[in-house]
């Protein structure tokens, strides 16, 4: 049994209580909004993109401590750099949340915190939520539902 | 209730000692399940009877001459009757098994209210019915030009009598209102609710998923036209469920689907329909999850109805006062007449994440939005974790819950 420390660990805490580029985004270039039915989450995403170049993201939206903080870590993580790296940020961590419990996975500085959701099934999709979010924004595909 | 026989003393322990699930563990803690308005444990009455249906009698029913498919048709038929019972209907005709709920309403709305609804013509629902009530109803308006119009409720959660009754107007072709809210609780009056839409000649359909296992549910007193529950929140297995409506309407009404047994003869030409109750269910029906129904029924009235619902409203005046003493915790739902659920936000916290947390301590509640979006959106919050009760739940499992919400607060501290 896993401890429901490895879930809401203190970084993620911390980000839930302050969301980190938490508002809306009035010149961005680029908005997609990303909604979880089965537990109502529901973000807008905000892209600026200067070239290839994020230069800056931020996000609105109400949902659940562990979505609210994978959204506020990843922006934290995506600002100033380029979309073809997001892509690969989004790769590496769609693999690490969804990697079976007792494999390893690989270490991601502050992202590796939301790894705990390996053990709570159910809440991967609140993890990556905000990614799938961002795919879309980078994509430009309207809506995105993780249903 | 069967006059003469006085139901037994309510003994909470051997009630608990009937349902095998409740031994059961989780997360290494003894399961607390609060998430009957999802769905009922099944007493060990309910199991043996599906078990001894397959092992003992297994055959189609309504077709063979042979002795187990006699005795097959026996045992599901006798299961209409046993609901017939338990809802007071005035025949065996004017009981429909379905799959669940949900299928009885679009039944009614796809064979009564579409043939009545003309463009321009209205629906009404109320602001708190479960998606499976609200659905039905904007399909059928949207495929006839009808509109669909829904009653408010106020803030504790009570459907506004006045306005539904301002809605009902000479375009008003059907309501379909909760008997009782699955998000909040609150009990619906629904004999009033029947005599003003019938003072306009507005049919009505009831809903009673939820208020089936907490209450009398009495056909003939409540006077609706339809009515409709569903097998596993009854105690029952998933998969059956029951329609009832007024004989005449359902001797006016085309099939819903086609196929065998409801039909009296085909030919390429074309086909009549059988009697009622059987025009309604094409297919092989779901025998066993008759004689499981069958077996859950007999297992309400033998504990006793009104004993269960004592004991729930003991258990929801406690469960009440408990999360009040919580700090930051709002219940949602405070109607004057209410059943078996709490509902509840807490400051700070997402209902998720309560629940995740709970789950931990082996309490089983629901969160999010229960299938009600527009309630939680009357609201204004996303969602609430709810904790539902059943004739099997004790003032230690709300304890329990309590003590969980503790450690959420640590948690979010």
């Amino acid at each position: 049994m896993s401890d429901l420390s490895d879930l809401y660990q203190e970084v993620i805490l911390d980000h839930n209580r302050r969301p980190r580029n938490f508002h809306a985004l009035p010149d961005a270039s680029h908005t997609a909004e990303g909604y979880n039915p089965l537990c109502g989450d529901r973000l807008t995403l905000y892209l600026k993109l200067t070239g290839n170049v994020i230069s800056d993201v931020a996000f609105e939206g109400a949902g659940c401590a562990i979505s609210k903080a994978s959204a506020s870590m990843m922006t934290d993580a995506v600002k100033g750099h380029t979309v073809a790296e997001a892509g690969d940020l989004f790769e590496r961590f769609h693999r690490m949340v969804t990697t079976p419990p007792d494999r390893p996975v690989e270490d991601m500085g502050k992202l590796s915190s939301l790894a705990g959701v390996r053990e709570f099934p159910v809440r991967v999709k609140c993890a990556s939520l905000a990614w799938h979010t961002l795919k879309a924004a980078m994509t430009q595909t309207p809506k995105v539902s993780t249903e | 209730m069967i006059a003469g026989t006085a139901p037994a003393v309510f003994d909470l322990q051997r009630v608990r000692a009937d349902f095998p699930i409740l031994s059961r563990t989780v997360n290494g803690r003894p399961l607390r399940y609060l998430d009957n308005a999802a769905t009922t444990q099944k007493p060990r009455a309910v199991l043996d009877a599906i078990a001894s249906y397959y092992t003992g009698i297994n055959a189609n029913v309504h077709r063979g001459v042979h002795e187990l498919s006699q005795q097959a048709t026996g045992a599901h038929e006798a299961a209409r009757e046993r609901v017939r019972a338990y809802f007071n209907a005035a025949s065996v005709r004017e009981v429909i098994f379905t799959r669940n709920a949900t299928e009885g309403i679009n039944l009614v709305a796809y064979t009564f209210a579409r043939a009545r609804l003309k463009p321009g013509d209205e629906a009404i629902i109320s602001a708190m019915e479960h998606h499976s009530n609200i659905v039905p109803w904007q399909l059928a308006c949207e495929a006839t030009g009808a509109h669909l119009r829904v009653a408010p409720i106020d803030d504790r959660g009570e459907l506004i009598l006045e306005e539904f009754d301002r809605l009902l107007t000479p375009r008003t072709r059907i309501a379909s209102i909760t008997h009782m809210s699955n998000a909040l609780g609150t009990v619906t009056p629904v004999r009033e609710i029947v005599r003003l839409a019938h003072a306009k000649g507005v049919p009505v359909l009831i809903d009673a998923s939820q208020a089936a296992y907490h209450m009398r549910v009495d056909v003939k007193a409540i006077d609706s036209d339809f009515l409709v529950a569903t097998g596993h929140k009854l105690y029952g297995p998933t998969g059956i469920g029951v329609l009832y409506g007024k004989e005449a309407h359902l001797q006016d009404m085309p099939p819903f689907m086609g196929g065998g047994d409801m039909i009296s003869s085909v030919t390429f030409e074309r086909s009549t329909w059988n009697v009622l109750p059987y025009k309604f269910e094409a297919g092989t029906p779901d025998i066993a999850g008759a004689i499981g129904l069958h077996a859950a029924l007999d297992y309400i009235e033998a504990t006793g109805l009104e004993a269960i619902a004592a004991h729930e409203r003991d258990l929801l005046t406690y469960g009440t006062g408990l999360l009040q003493a919580i700090d930051g915790v709002r219940v949602i739902g405070t109607a004057r007449d209410k059943a078996s659920i709490l509902s509840f936000v807490m400051e700070g916290v997402h209902p998720h994440d309560i629940g995740t947390i709970v789950d931990r301590e082996g309490v089983a509640i629901r969160t999010g939005h229960h299938c009600a979006q527009p309630v939680m959106e009357r609201f204004g919050i996303p969602g609430t974790a709810r904790a539902s009760l059943a004739m099997y739940n004790t003032r230690e499992e709300l304890d329990a819950l309590g003590r969980a919400l503790q450690k959420v607060r640590e948690v979010f501290a």
